[in-house]
């Protein structure tokens, strides 16, 4: 196995750049995607530690990660649907409903 | 051995690396034959004779519809998303294909046991998805969209009921590697179909709609759709759609195969018969039979021929009946060869009889109602895989645990089953209230006009 | 293990490129699929760590099942209008700024202090076939947080079937 260093590189690597997605973009799916690209980062960080250690401890985190990662799409998409339904807007900085 | 290579190396690299070449080269003319017999089952069904003119009785047609297929021209639309419209085929077919790499074909014909088989190929088969969903909607037609959110939703609804199904059989076998799977149903001395046959059952309908094949072929239903998330594809494109699509036919029936029909194992493979004195067992002898019984026949509808062409063609056609029946025979008397001819050979026996299920059903069946095959989905698969699940696994529990006999336990638990499953059809055939959605909440057209 | 670090530089490269990609695409289906391209990514990094049975969820969960919801909702959403907006947010110069700082600091944080983290190469022993193992762990040793996603689950299921109501 590489040393760990270099999973951790990677998975920073990518945890900014959803980071960035998160923090820059305007469309709320691609908001929803980074998310995604961020708990995967996390992953890859988990299942390198569990190689490392040599248990499947990390790999079981892994599997939570996933499942909220579900949980969260379900209802995040659910939410972007029922807003489209009220105003077509996909766009995070038109949704200011409660802004004034 | 020169240049270093082991023995051992060449069945771990290169033999691997055979097969897949093998199965990559004799695929698409599979895919080409199993349409041919589509065409004759259908005609025959119908009464009619099939296609006659291209070889003896249509014999060369899929080799003369490939090459059609290569000469059309390739039309991209002029608002579609090109680089999308260009990849969604390509992953269609490749998703398919990759599939194979954990396919046991024989004891000895697999590419890869996987640890993970099963759920390797359920995770490869559930990505062809994206080929449809991203033709149809690079396609920028409304057809093309309309049919690919169909065969979404419905892929990912019968994706369920077939995981659920699957699983008892997992219980059953007690490893996720396919091989392992076969090896379970040998010792165990029985077929999982008799174990669990509702898990077949539900497979099969499963497997069905996840193929998008008739009756379940609304997502490319011609008589509303065109020709859905295919409608703007044509020539080299649409045919690798095609050959995804016979593919996967052919990926679902190994796995049903492998799973619930005993994989390689030869019919009655606990039966040991002998007659006239033969060192083979009686059973050993029907692969090459049933080859020469081919040939032979072949040699009949050879001689009926009129054209000296289509003499020619059909006796090529006996020729090679008779290298397989040959081959069969002699692998007869050689211990090594043997297990893994002869398995690849049972295994292609029952993908094609299951096949030909396929076929069955395509022509007896009429097409569902949109809402109809959701309903059925969710509302009398689902339920019905997740009991059949949990009596499968009371049963194993009953067999293991408290020393029942397993075929009291199985039956035990699958009569269970069966009343939930009539309970299940009695519900269903109360009316329901079908809401169908507004006008304003039709899904927009494909990528839009800008580009 | 040269075939390790090979596999290893190419599945984070293409990592890493997709998610750029995926970013700074405008088309919101062309991120979804090259976040999908990520996905498929990470998971050949988890077959390099010798995990294949993450490998495989990673693949039926997160590509077959969560993107597949993803690339549904973007085409029921699909807005012309949105693909000639404006992709980024007035202070994304800001914010673009800060991320990098916080991966910078980062950085520097691991490199100056990474020796307290007690970070080994790796054992060489490779790992024993792990969907048995993940399954015995699981029901084992964390049986009760596996509840717990259960629920979180069926929550989120009510949830999604409340929001897809007519009226909220």
């Amino acid at each position: 196995m590489l040393p760990v260093s270099h999973y951790i590189y990677l998975s920073l690597a990518l945890f900014i750049i959803g980071v960035i997605g998160v923090l820059t973009r305007r469309n709320v799916i691609i908001i929803l995607m980074s998310i995604e690209l961020i708990l995967n980062a996390v992953n890859i960080n988990l299942m390198a530690f569990s190689r490392m250690w040599g248990s499947v401890d990390g790999q079981i985190f892994a599997i939570f990660i996933i499942t909220d990662a579900a949980a969260e799409a379900a209802v995040g998409l659910g939410i972007i649907i029922a807003f489209f339904r009220n105003r077509p807007t996909v766009l995070a900085d038109e949704m200011d409903l409660l802004k004034w | 051995m020169p240049f270093g290579i082991e023995f051992d190396d060449i069945r771990q690299y290169i033999a691997p690396v055979i097969y897949a070449l093998v199965i990559v080269a004799v695929l698409p003319l599979m895919a080409g034959y199993i349409v041919l017999l589509e065409r004759k089952v259908m005609a025959h069904m119908q009464a009619r004779m099939g296609p006659m003119r291209v070889g003896p009785h249509g014999l060369l047609q899929p080799i003369a519809d490939a090459v059609k297929l290569l000469l059309k021209e390739d039309i991209t639309p002029k608002n579609a998303d090109a680089l999308m419209f260009w990849l969604a085929p390509l992953l269609s077919v490749t998703m398919a294909l990759l599939a194979y790499a954990a396919l046991p074909f024989g004891p000895a014909f697999q590419i890869a046991d996987l640890d993970v088989g099963l759920l390797f190929i359920l995770a490869i088969s559930s990505l062809g998805i994206y080929g449809i969903v991203l033709g149809g909607w690079a396609s920028n037609s409304h057809y093309s969209l309309l049919g690919a959110l169909r065969s979404a939703a419905q892929l990912v609804s019968y994706e369920t009921a077939a995981g659920l199904a699957l699983v008892s059989g997992l219980l059953l076998g007690g490893t996720l590697s396919m091989k392992g799977l076969v090896e379970a149903q040998d010792s165990q001395g029985v077929w999982f179909i008799f174990v669990a046959p509702f898990s077949f059952f539900i497979y099969l309908i499963a497997s069905i709609a996840e193929t998008n094949r008739a009756p379940f072929d609304l997502p490319e239903a011609e008589s509303e759709l065109v020709a859905g998330y295919m409608t703007e594809y044509s020539g080299f494109r649409w045919s690798l759609y095609f050959l995804a699509e016979y593919a996967n036919m052919i990926v679902v029936s190994g796995i049903a195969v492998t799973l619930f029909l005993g994989g390689w194992m030869r019919p009655l493979s606990g039966v040991h018969a002998h007659i006239f004195g033969l060192p083979y067992e009686l059973l050993d002898l029907l692969p090459a039979l049933i080859f020469f019984g081919l040939a032979a026949w072949c040699t009949k509808l050879a001689l009926r021929q009129g054209e000296q062409i289509q003499k020619m063609v059909m006796f090529l056609f006996v020729g090679l009946f008779v290298v397989l029946g040959a081959a069969m025979a002699w692998s007869l008397t050689s211990t090594s060869l043997m297990p893994g001819i002869h398995g690849a050979f049972w295994f292609i026996v029952k993908v094609l009889v299951y096949l030909y299920g396929f076929l069955w059903f395509r022509f007896t069946f009429p097409r569902y109602r949109f809402d109809q095959l959701m309903k059925l989905g969710w509302q009398f698969l689902i339920p019905l895989a997740l009991v059949n699940l949990v009596m499968i696994g009371i049963g194993i529990v009953l067999a293991q645990q408290f020393l029942w006999p397993l075929s009291l336990a199985m039956i035990a638990a699958n009569v269970v089953t069966l009343i939930v499953a009539f309970w299940l059809v009695r519900q269903g055939d109360k009316p329901s209230i079908v809401v169908l959605p507004a006008e304003d909440e039709l899904p927009a057209a494909g990528p839009g006009e800008i580009r | 293990m040269m075939l390790d670090s090979i596999l290893f530089y190419f599945f984070a490269a293409l990592a890493v490129g997709s998610a750029i990609l995926m970013v700074t695409r405008r088309n919101a289906v062309h991120s979804a699929v090259f976040l999908i391209s990520t996905l498929l990514a990470i998971a050949g990094i988890f077959l390099q760590l010798q995990a294949e049975f993450l490998f495989v969820v990673q693949i039926i969960l997160y590509v077959g099942g969560i993107m597949v919801l993803f690339v549904f909702v973007i085409m029921l959403v699909n807005l012309d209008v949105a693909v000639r907006q404006m992709k980024f947010n007035r202070q994304s110069w800001v914010a673009g700024l800060l991320a990098l700082v916080l991966g910078g600091l980062a950085v520097v944080v691991y490199r100056s202090g990474g020796g307290a983290f007690n970070l080994m190469g790796a054992p060489a022993t490779t790992m024993p076939p792990n969907a048995e193992q993940v399954g015995t762990v699981l029901f084992q040793k964390y049986f009760l947080p596996f509840e717990i996603a259960s629920i979180l689950l069926l929550v989120a299921m009510i949830g999604a079937v409340v929001m897809a109501k007519r009226k909220i």
